[in-house]
């Protein structure tokens, strides 16, 4: 990684946990403008926490993060919305609740007291919709999208939102392998070529390893981040699969067993 | 496209001609033209003349607009419940608010006997019955609320709030057990719900508190709108949650708690109209839903007030009865359909 990147994230002496437990502390890295990044880790390790953390939902035990260079904790709920969206594992399954009217919600921040949206509001509704190409589906009901359609208008919008960080929350859990390809796909086109800084957590190794810019990793309470090759020659990656029957295989760049295991 | 203006033309006609037949159909036959005498000021000369003005000033129109108070006050409280809690079940009387209500005026009309101070003059009763039920309604509300962002669950929340209405009626009968004979026979008559009992002097009370409720309620239409997504989501787009919450509470606390407090426990209205609302407009946004809980619920309230009337018999049934009996099959289809609201 160059020396030259403008951070958008900043988390300094990070500490996440909860009274009873902690889940990691010290994390000190700069998350780079217009990156796609994936956060790995085992189950429970904090990825969740993290991004909740970050998108302001919850605050962390010890340590600062930084948005765009201002402190998170100083920020109106206000502020922090028009900064960074975020894309939770709620599930959205109103009836009656249409497409475009889930999309025209991420202008909340800036509509009036009623929600009224003005031509501007509504040209950004569905350019959003067309980014993730659900412009087809502006008229249905949320509740009569399969999964991955779902996950596409969740991410619409946040897209409308019209924030320059957005972060995931396990958006590929529930999708099938060519779904889960597809999401990833989009939001990769989305960071390079919108310039979004997008950040999500997920179990998928081997897609996050080819498709993502960074990586950032969480195991046993250690914070690692880098790209691909870098994490894989530290054998920071290797680390996941510790006390595992799997391991890593630097080649296929994905898991198998270990040998012996039956 | 056209399909909501059309429903509200169609709710606000009903709304017209329902508020008319309320006051138009009686135990007591009156015309078209006395009432309309009477409400004019110019009621006949003679005995006859003054009773339809008594009998329409101070009685029928008094009742038809407590029930389109009432009935829009318990359907936006509902529709609020159901948006909040994320649960279709959910409604004032469900969740245990009116029981909260109900206590906290059986402890004041119950309580203040058994203590001795029964001298309490008219207004003071009247704004001692508004403010118990407050209370009332706000300790299970802050309960119920409390429990539901530590559990998730919402069944264990609509289970909860049953508790709590049947822990609320539980002490409510043992009051009752130790009250002395003429005011449990008054309080037996408030817990069926009537909107004829309504004074004149309650309608002042009653009136502005659920005004101020429906306004908070309008207030609300953008924030229950992103509440729709979750609170994750509803936070992460700036909205602040814990004043919002604050605000429904407050606004649940002046419509289901007033409209208990003067006309007693009313059930399934809260529960069933926004649903029938739901289905008649095909729309889950607020700005179209609140406005149409209100209406429908307005409308469902005077249609229950007509059907008790028994019009043409001397009989009058219990409102919460005739609500029940149209609230419950609605609260059937939700349940058995088994659609997703949330």
């Amino acid at each position: 990684m160059d020396a030259e990147r403008i951070y958008t994230i900043e988390l300094h002496g990070l500490a996440l946990g909860y009274p009873d437990r902690l889940l990691f502390e010290g994390a000190d890295i700069g998350f780079g403008w217009g990156e796609f990044t994936a956060l790995v880790g085992r189950n429970g390790t904090g990825k969740s926490t993290l991004l909740r953390t970050v998108a302001g939902l919850v605050r962390p035990l010890r340590g600062q993060i930084l948005v765009n260079d201002r402190d998170l904790a100083e920020l109106t709920a206000r502020e922090v919305a028009e900064l960074i969206s975020f894309v939770s594992t709620d599930e959205v399954r109103v009836a009656n609740l249409r497409v475009r009217d889930v999309v025209a919600l991420g202008r909340a921040p800036y509509t009036n007291w009623i929600g009224r949206l003005n031509d501007d509001d509504r040209a950004r509704v569905m350019r959003a919709l067309e980014l993730v190409g659900m412009s087809a589906f502006a008229a249905k009901g949320i509740d009569t999208l399969s999964d991955g359609e779902r996950q596409r208008v969740m991410i619409a919008r946040a897209l409308a939102q019209d924030t320059p960080i957005i972060l995931l929350d396990e958006p590929t859990a529930f999708l099938d392998l060519p779904n889960r390809y597809e999401i990833c796909l989009l939001l990769r086109r989305l960071a390079h070529e919108e310039g979004k800084s997008i950040i999500f957590s997920t179990h998928d190794l081997s897609i996050s390893l080819e498709l993502c810019d960074t990586l950032a990793m969480i195991e046993g309470g250690r914070f690692c981040y880098g790209t691909a090759g870098q994490l894989i020659a530290s054998g920071d990656i290797q680390q996941l699969f510790a006390g595992t029957s799997l391991e890593f295989d630097a080649v296929t760049r994905g898991a198998r067993l270990r040998e012996g295991v039956k | 496209m056209k399909r909501t203006p059309i429903c509200f033309v169609f709710l606000a006609v009903l709304l017209a001609g329902l508020f008319a037949g309320d006051i138009l159909l009686g135990s007591v036959g009156l015309s078209a033209g006395d009432i309309w005498r009477a409400l004019a000021g110019r009621a006949a000369e003679g005995a006859e003349g003054e009773l339809a003005r008594s009998l329409v000033r101070s009685f029928r129109l008094p009742k038809a607009v407590v029930a389109v108070a009432a009935g829009a006050a318990l359907s936006a409280s509902g529709l609020q419940m159901q948006t909040l809690f994320r649960n279709p079940l959910a409604g004032p009387y469900v969740l245990g608010v009116s029981s909260g209500a109900s206590l906290g005026v059986s402890l004041f009309l119950l309580g203040l006997p058994l203590l001795g101070a029964s001298g309490a003059t008219e207004a003071v009763r009247d704004l001692g019955t508004v403010g118990s039920a407050w209370v009332g309604a706000a300790a299970i509300l802050i309960v119920v609320m409390a429990v539901s962002a530590r559990i998730k669950d919402i069944m264990a929340v609509l289970i909860l709030g049953m508790m709590f209405g049947s822990a609320a009626t539980a002490f409510v009968d043992i009051l009752q057990f130790l009250s002395p004979e003429g005011a449990v026979k008054s309080f037996v008559v408030w817990t069926m719900g009537s909107l004829g009992g309504v004074s004149a002097d309650q309608l002042r009370i009653l009136v502005p508190a659920v005004v101020a409720g429906l306004v908070l309620s309008v207030w609300l239409i953008k924030p229950l709108n992103l509440l729709l997504l979750g609170e994750s989501y509803a936070r992460t787009m700036g909205l602040r949650v814990k004043l919002v919450r604050g605000v429904i509470m407050l606004s649940t606390i002046l419509l289901a708690g007033s409209v208990t407090a003067f006309c007693g426990p009313i059930g399934f209205i809260g529960i069933a109209v926004p649903h029938i609302a739901r289905m008649l407009l095909g729309d889950a946004d607020h700005r179209v839903l609140m406005p149409a809980s209100m209406l429908l619920g307005a409308v469902v309230m005077l249609g229950c007030d007509i059907i008790s009337q028994m019009p043409g018999s001397d009989m009058v049934l219990p409102i919460n009865t005739i609500s029940a009996l149209l609230g419950i099959p609605v609260v059937v289809i939700v349940v058995v359909r088994n659609r997703k609201f949330f």
